[in-house]
């Protein structure tokens, strides 16, 4: 394994690190709900009466962040380096496996986590496990393309 | 009023959301696939990521825990699952090849629409209809 100090930016990740952690405080505090984004996002696509709104203020913030960085020139680069086809592919496996495993980085990886939960740290290790290996298929083994 | 207060605190958690992904690079499918690669020259700063937040959610949640209700009055809603099966496990783990090939998971991939890269909207489209058909099959457990 080799560092790649170029790119590494401890600093400005743990930052923020600190911010989706407040984040997901004030969320759990003031609303009583997990930050996830896959659920969250999971309640608009089958809606139910009267648990709608606050999803769509949430995400609402969500995409408001680049759009105000942008504003203020502040965004960094989006380097989107997979194909459309592995795009289409890409999504529909994360879309199909977060609602399958009821939960993705931030329901599992940062909230369960952080509550000690046994599923979350399981689902955690497994995304990373098979994360690690796709990009090891993808840009090393020579079969990607 | 009090409604309005809730309103503008969950508009504002989305966005602290946001510029947090944004200042740890979570937005950059490239530095997230860096992330992944432990193989080839990898870029740790991820990991820093996430153990800032959760630090931080780890005492909100101390704190949950011994609660009923939250500061809004709203029913504090923790599940206790305790099991692991096949469900949780193929789910996460197909979860995390489409995070390898893409160097996106949902959240960064919703905030990042707010740049309005086309190829944003391509993997958002497929990951809704990926949800859509796992709920449909009624795959999940609860």
């Amino acid at each position: 394994m080799t560092i790649d100090w170029a790119h590494f930016t401890p600093l400005w990740s743990s930052l923020g690190g600190l911010l989706v952690g407040l984040a997901a405080s004030i969320f759990i505090l003031f609303h009583g709900r997990i930050m996830g984004v896959s659920g969250i996002l999971g309640g608009l696509i089958r809606p139910l009466k009267g648990d709608i709104a606050w999803r769509i203020i949430f995400l609402s913030g969500l995409i408001s962040a680049p759009i105000g960085a942008k504003v203020l020139g502040l965004m960094p680069a989006v380097e989107i380096n997979a194909s459309p086809i592995q795009l289409i592919i890409a999504g529909l496996l994360v879309g199909f496996g977060t609602n399958l495993g009821s939960g993705c980085t931030s329901g599992h990886g940062v909230c369960g986590i952080a509550r000690l939960s046994p599923r979350s740290i399981t689902a955690t290790l497994t995304f990373m496990a098979t994360g690690v290996m796709t990009v090891w298929v993808v840009h090393h083994s020579g079969f990607g393309g | 009023m009090n409604h309005l207060v809730r309103r503008i605190s969950e508009y504002l958690a989305g966005l602290i959301f946001g510029v947090g992904l944004i200042f740890g690079g979570m937005t950059n499918p490239s530095k997230v696939i860096g992330f992944l690669d432990f193989f080839g020259v990898w870029d740790p700063s991820l990991a820093f990521v996430m153990g800032g937040a959760v630090i931080i959610s780890f005492l909100a949640f101390r704190g949950a825990k011994q609660r009923e209700f939250s500061l809004f009055g709203r029913v504090i809603m923790l599940d206790d699952l305790k099991s692991i099966d096949l469900r949780l496990v193929l789910g996460s783990a197909l979860f995390g090849i489409g995070w390898g090939l893409s160097g996106f998971c949902p959240g960064p991939a919703i905030a990042s629409l707010g740049t309005g890269e086309w190829k944003v909207f391509l993997f958002v489209i497929a990951l809704i209809i990926g949800s859509w058909v796992a709920g449909r099959l009624q795959l999940r457990t609860h």
